[in-house]
């Protein structure tokens, strides 16, 4: 598996999933606070979405980063665009920003702490689709 | 390692006229808070903003400095 190939395959999950998630571990088990709370305010929004574990080989974090020109994992992604990471996913999902860009209404609930529910979409797994 | 007084007078330097509030998370120089204003975020997303101050670090960020949770906005009153 090459770099290339690799950056393809990362840019392809981007472009067709448009709630695309990279993250560590996965929705049912993250394996960073960051992540956690970012796939739960997805999963509090009821929201489909695709995700990404980028643990299983350091390169998919360098040429994710390298796409996205941003550091720091968790990255979001609607509609092809990157949105933040945990503080701003966190911060948009608090004031409804998030909800709207996503189309789905915001909870009714105390919005402040998003928790792990069951994620609403199975994640990708990347080690099936680059072996 | 790091400390929270040199990234906030890091974050001051390269954007001049921001107000930084800088907290270790942890106590272990690796885990940090960071509370920016600045008028040079004016008309940025947020994206933009925090990208100004991740670009002050460089790839320290995800090496020495584990971590940086970021909340920025422009000064009050002028957004």
């Amino acid at each position: 598996m090459t770099n290339e190939k690799i950056r393809e395959f990362i840019q392809k999950a981007i472009d067709e999933n448009r709630v695309m998630l990279f993250m560590k571990g996965t929705p049912e088990q993250p394996a960073c606070g960051f992540s956690m709370r970012t796939s739960g305010a997805l999963n509090e929004l009821g929201v489909q979405y695709a995700a990404l574990d980028i643990l299983p080989d350091p390169r998919i974090r360098q040429e994710l980063s390298a796409i996205s020109n941003w550091p720091t994992i968790p990255q979001l992604f609607v509609d092809g665009e990157l949105i933040g990471g945990c503080d701003i996913v966190t911060e948009m999902y608090e004031t409804g920003e998030l909800a709207e860009r996503l189309g789905v209404p915001q909870p009714q609930a105390e919005p402040e702490a998003p928790t792990v529910d069951a994620p609403q979409s199975a994640p990708l797994g990347i080690e099936n689709r680059l072996s | 390692m790091p400390t929270a007084q040199e990234l906030k007078e890091r974050i001051e330097k390269a954007l001049p006229g921001a107000k930084a509030e800088v907290e270790d998370l942890t106590g272990g120089g690796d885990h940090f808070r960071a509370e920016v204003v600045s008028d040079r975020f004016q008309g940025l997303t947020r994206i933009e903003q925090h990208r100004l101050v991740y670009d002050v670090f460089g790839a320290e960020i995800g090496g020495p400095i584990h971590a940086l949770s970021l909340k920025t906005s422009p000064p009050q009153g002028t957004s």
